[in-house]
This record gives C-alpha cells, structure tokens and sequence, in this order.
C-alpha cells in the first residue's frame, strides 16, 4: 500500500490559505483535511480525550469549591525530604521534567523519522519509552507515599477534604494509564521501525512515527495542565 | 520559520532541528518558572495569573511546534482547536453552580447554621 496524500486538485496554483482555504478545503468536493487519514484520526482521537480530562479537571475544581473543609496544600503533601528539611512538590518537578525531556526526544525522533533515519529514530523513539516508564515509576512510588504514610484515601484522607483522593486518584490514574497505553504504543512503533515493517508495507512512510508522536506530545499537554490545576492551585 | 514552510510539503512535516531544541529549552525553562512560583510561595491574584500565563505558554508551544499545529492548513486547525472552546461555558456553568452548592452547605451546615436552626 502506498500512502501518498492525494494531490490537491482545485485547478489553477496552490491551494488558498487561511479563512479562504477553510472554504476551499470544505467545499471542493474532495477529503477535506489535506493530511494522512491516520492523522486526521489521531487529532479527533486527541480532541475527544481532550473532554475526558476536561470533565475529570472540572469535576476536580467543582468538588473543591463547593466543600467547606479545608483543601489539603498539595506543596506540603507532595513535598519530600532528602536527608534534610522537606522541599515542596519536588518529586512532581522532576515527574515534569521527565515528561518535557521525552516529549523533546520524541519530536526529535519525529524529525529523524521523515529524514528516513532510521537508526535514530528507533533510539529516540526507545529513549522516550524508557523516560515515559521512568515517569510511571515514579508515580506508582508517590501513590504508595500518599496511600501508604500518609493514609490517603478515595473516601478521605486526615489532611482535609474527602475530596481531594478521590480527585487525585482518578485524574493522575487516569493520566497514568495513558503514559502507560503510550509507552506500549512506543515500542511497537519502534520495533516496526526498526524491523523494517513500514519498509515493506508502507513504502517507507514514516508517518506513523509522527502519528505516535501526537499521542506523545499530547499525555505530555494534559500534564501541563495537571500540573497547574492539581499541583500549583 | 520561512526555512520551515519552504520544507513543509505533501503533508510532510520536517523542519530544521533547532526550532525542537529550542521549545524543549523554552519548555524546560517555563516549568522552572512554575515550579519557582510554588517554591517562593507567590500567592493571590500573582500566583494564579502566573501559573495560568505559563501554562497556557507551554500548552501553545507544544501544540503549536511539536505537534506541528502551527504548519497545518486552517481546515483542520479549526476542526480540533475550536470545539474545546465550549469548555468556557462548562466551566463557567459548573463554577457558578459550586458557588451556589458552597453557599448552601454553609447555611445548611456551617456554623451559621447552628444559630439560625431550631435545636433538635
């Protein structure tokens, strides 16, 4: 099968830009998003996960601002020590920069991918699986901090609000298994890359490897925004 | 970024490796700033401001350059970036709701409550 993005047909020159190129996109009787449908599929994909998080982070602020007990300062609960006096949301710094420093080698391994560089593709694609595990890891060690010291529960927790469980949990399990879904992702895209596969069925296109990266970059935004609403609020 | 849109063809996303390394650097350096706001202890109408500015800096960036938003035709900018506009309204109807709710646990249970009900 040869994946080859169908020649814009729309008569004389290139196509209209902007507001104009809308128009033309839509109306000429032709696929309207002048990209590979597996593309196309991965951004509504990402738009529809975009209201999961939306209603997850919005139940999330509508739960703490209707209680009247206190909210539990996530700088202190999240705060560790090493050796020493504890320095607030420490682990949740380093759990960002990981996530940042695999979404920079997976748009670097995007861009080796449409350079046909193989061997580095793989690599990078490799290095951002082991930082996304690397991430999950670090995760599943401060759930066991907060169930575990500090009595965090789903139904309640001694800080404060019954709430705030229940709201971390659900939105940074969720978040996680996402992390996890892509790391998997990762590695078969890898492994084809590596095996050749796109080679012999796809005539050499990459795009899956950009397609991948959507996904990456994008459990990468819904942490920013994680990271805002649950950790710094 | 003329360099990028002279290399952007047929759907073909490939543009020079400096502009990624560059968001990742401005990337690295907006989460500091964040994470500073939390550690200085900034609060009020700074803190929120600054945390919402940064935020929406770093979503822009990675949107915009590694998810090559920024180089797509308009068509299918629009199709995935406007409809979660209408989580302005969601959130504007489930905050307007909360303040209702928070209003009436304070009548019905806070310590408000305790003067205006008749003793059991």
């Amino acid at each position: 099968m040869t994946e080859e993005t169908p020649a814009i047909s729309t008569g004389i020159g290139a196509d209209p830009s902007g507001l104009k190129g809308v128009v033309t996109d839509w109306s000429h009787d032709r696929q309207a998003f002048q990209v590979p449908w597996g593309k196309a599929m991965m951004w509504i994909f990402l738009l529809s996960d975009t209201f999961i998080f939306s209603c997850f982070l919005l139940s999330y602020m509508n739960v703490r601002m209707t209680t009247t007990v206190a909210w539990p300062n996530p700088s202190e609960v999240f705060a560790l020590s090493f050796g020493g006096q504890p320095i607030p949301l420490i682990l949740i710094a380093i759990m960002t920069f990981v996530l940042i420093t695999s979404s920079g080698t997976m748009a670097l391994a995007v861009n080796y991918g449409y350079r046909k560089d193989k061997k580095k593709t793989v690599l990078l694609m490799l290095a951002t699986a082991a930082l996304g595990a690397t991430f999950v890891g670090m995760q599943a060690f401060e759930w066991t901090k907060l169930i575990v010291d500090e009595g965090v529960r789903p139904w309640g927790n001694p800080m404060g609000a019954a709430q705030f469980g229940s709201s971390f949990f659900m939105i940074t399990g969720f978040h996680g298994l996402h992390v996890t879904a892509g790391v998997i992702y990762l590695i078969v895209t890898a492994t084809r890359v590596g095996t050749g596969y796109y080679d012999r069925h796809r005539g050499g296109n990459y795009e899956m490897v950009e397609i991948t990266g959507l996904y990456w970059h994008f459990v990468d935004l819904v942490w920013v925004f994680i990271f805002a609403f649950f950790y710094l609020w | 970024m003329a360099q990028a849109e002279v290399t952007h063809q047929e759907g073909h996303q490939q543009h020079p490796l400096g502009i990624y390394l560059g968001v990742w650097i401005l990337l690295f350096v907006l989460s500091s700033f964040s994470y500073a706001v939390d550690y200085f202890q900034l609060q009020g109408l700074l803190r929120w401001s600054l945390i919402i500015l940064f935020m929406l800096l770093k979503a822009g960036l990675i949107i915009g350059i590694f998810m090559h938003m920024a180089w797509e035709r308009l068509a299918l900018i629009s199709a995935i970036l406007l409809p979660p506009l209408c989580l302005l309204v969601f959130i504007g109807l489930m905050a307007t709701e909360a303040d209702y709710t928070f209003l009436a646990r304070l009548v019905a249970f806070g310590p408000a409550a305790e003067i205006t009900a008749p003793h059991h």
